[in-house]
């Protein structure tokens, strides 16, 4: 799903080929773009589940507005994927429910 | 507790000129912007502003950006980036989410130039994975090079419908219709007859149904409305598309504005609830200004003129600009402005203007 050479913005700057991992299996994305444009690029569109109806929700503004595509990264619930930049290593995964809020240590 | 001349809020094509305009005349500025990057929603903008050259027609919105970034930075003006303004007290005092963490900043004057965010229609399925706003599409494809699906189906036929649906195409998205409940196009002829003339068809006086599947979405049906915008029996139609998008207006994020205490006016054809405010920008609240989406839904070529007139007016109020200077470049400004608010579309949004600065004579 990437653009791989755009009429009028030509090739995009990316930063970095990094991995991550996406409910426990390995993808790639790029160090510094929106968790979840590595994610659509990879054609995953489900970031949670609702905890009432268990409907799926994913991107919907893509600006940080609506926390619809919030998700679990690096064991941190509700994290806007949209606005939160991919670094290697990250582990994300599908939020089920309202995510739980752990102590700090 | 940092003090500023000048605080605005938003780094967008308003903030920016309104920071540009007071710095010109030698007021202290810093401008916050909740996101990583200044621009606002100009760096989406690939597409060629229509208008005249005064208005900077002819050039792609993102070559706007940069120029204004550059003219903000050679004039010392300061932007500070990842910042949330929480909230605003009696003389502009305000509280910062810098980052992560919060500061205190106080300004003798403040321009409130937060802009909008995308109106949304209720259909059965709007919630699944694969129906966005139509902003959301440009962010994918225009800032990250990600195409936000393969086939779509563009709802809204108003500027941003019709300049998005085109953007859609040019991210090598094929686009299968757009449709609009109003009878008649809304953007501007050039924008649509663009699409128009790539194939794609327009179907006036439908709209959605229902969006299709189960984990995200597959399809949508499309059904055709009459005058009262009524559903009519036996119209429906399905397309098989991954992606529907949502173009159906903006409202301002006024949220800092009435924290403040500012007076709102409901005026639809401006968006919804707006400050009022006076030929100078400045709203009911002595020191506080707005500029751009935030005090009426315009364009990018308005907002920037709202943002000039504000910063020039908060350096006459500041002693930095003497009043004959003051007067001849305002009404330039607001002259300029006169062309973009012509038209039938513009004329509403001219009379709306009309009525916020009736509601504060009073």
């Amino acid at each position: 799903m990437r653009i791989a050479e755009h009429p009028i913005l030509g090739p995009f700057e990316k930063g970095e080929k990094v991995q991550f991992t996406f409910d426990g299996g390995t993808i790639e994305g790029f160090e510094g773009e929106p968790i979840a444009m590595a994610l659509r690029a990879q054609e995953v569109l489900i970031h949670r589940i609702t905890s009432k109806r268990e409907e799926p929700r994913g991107v919907f503004c893509a600006i940080g507005r609506c926390t619809d595509c919030v998700m679990i990264v690096d064991g941190v619930p509700n994290v806007r994927t949209c606005v939160t930049p991919l670094r290697q290593g990250m582990d994300v995964r599908t939020q089920k429910g309202k995510g739980q809020v752990t102590a700090r240590e | 507790m940092q003090r500023h001349e000048m605080v605005c809020i938003g780094a967008g094509p308003a903030g920016l000129s309104a920071a540009i305009e007071a710095a010109k005349n030698g007021v202290q500025v810093a401008v916050y912007d909740e996101n990583d990057r200044p621009g606002g929603q100009l760096f989406k903008q690939i597409h060629k502003f229509f208008g005249s050259r005064e208005h900077r027609a002819m050039e792609r919105g993102f070559d706007i950006g940069k120029s204004l970034l550059e003219e903000a930075q050679s004039l010392d003006v300061q932007v500070i980036l990842d910042s949330v303004v929480m909230g605003i007290y009696e003389n502009a005092t305000m509280n910062i989410m810098v980052k992560d963490h919060v500061e205190e900043v106080k300004a003798e004057k403040v321009v409130v130039a937060t802009g909008a965010s995308e109106n949304m229609i209720p259909f059965p399925g709007w919630t699944l994975p694969g129906v966005i706003g139509a902003g959301a599409a440009q962010t994918m494809a225009n800032i990250h090079g990600v195409r936000p699906g393969k086939r779509l189906l563009m709802v809204g036929s108003g500027n941003v419908g019709v300049v998005v649906s085109y953007q859609m195409l040019q991210a090598g998205c094929e686009v299968a219709v757009v449709i609009d409940a109003a009878p008649e196009v809304g953007g501007y002829g050039v924008h649509a007859s663009k699409v128009a003339r790539t194939g794609v068809p327009f179907y006036m006086s439908h709209t959605v149904k229902k969006a299709h599947g189960k984990d995200r979405v597959e399809g949508a049906t499309i059904v055709q409305v009459d005058e009262t915008w009524k559903p009519v029996a036996g119209t429906g139609k399905s397309f098989d598309v991954d992606t529907i998008c949502l173009a159906v207006g903006l409202n301002p994020m006024s949220q800092v504005l009435r924290m403040a205490n500012c007076e709102m006016v409901y005026v639809p054809s401006l968006g919804g609830n707006i400050p009022a405010h006076d030929l100078n920008q400045e709203t009911s609240v002595p020191g506080i200004y707005v500029a751009g989406d935030v005090s009426g839904i315009e364009e990018a070529s308005s907002a920037m003129i709202e943002g000039n007139i504000a910063g020039l007016a908060i350096a006459h109020s500041m002693g930095y600009v003497e009043n004959d200077p003051f007067h001849e470049q305002r009404d330039g400004f607001l002259e300029s402005m006169k062309g973009l608010r012509a038209g039938p579309f513009g004329e509403k949004r001219a009379e709306g203007k009309r009525m916020l600065l009736e509601a504060m004579k009073g």
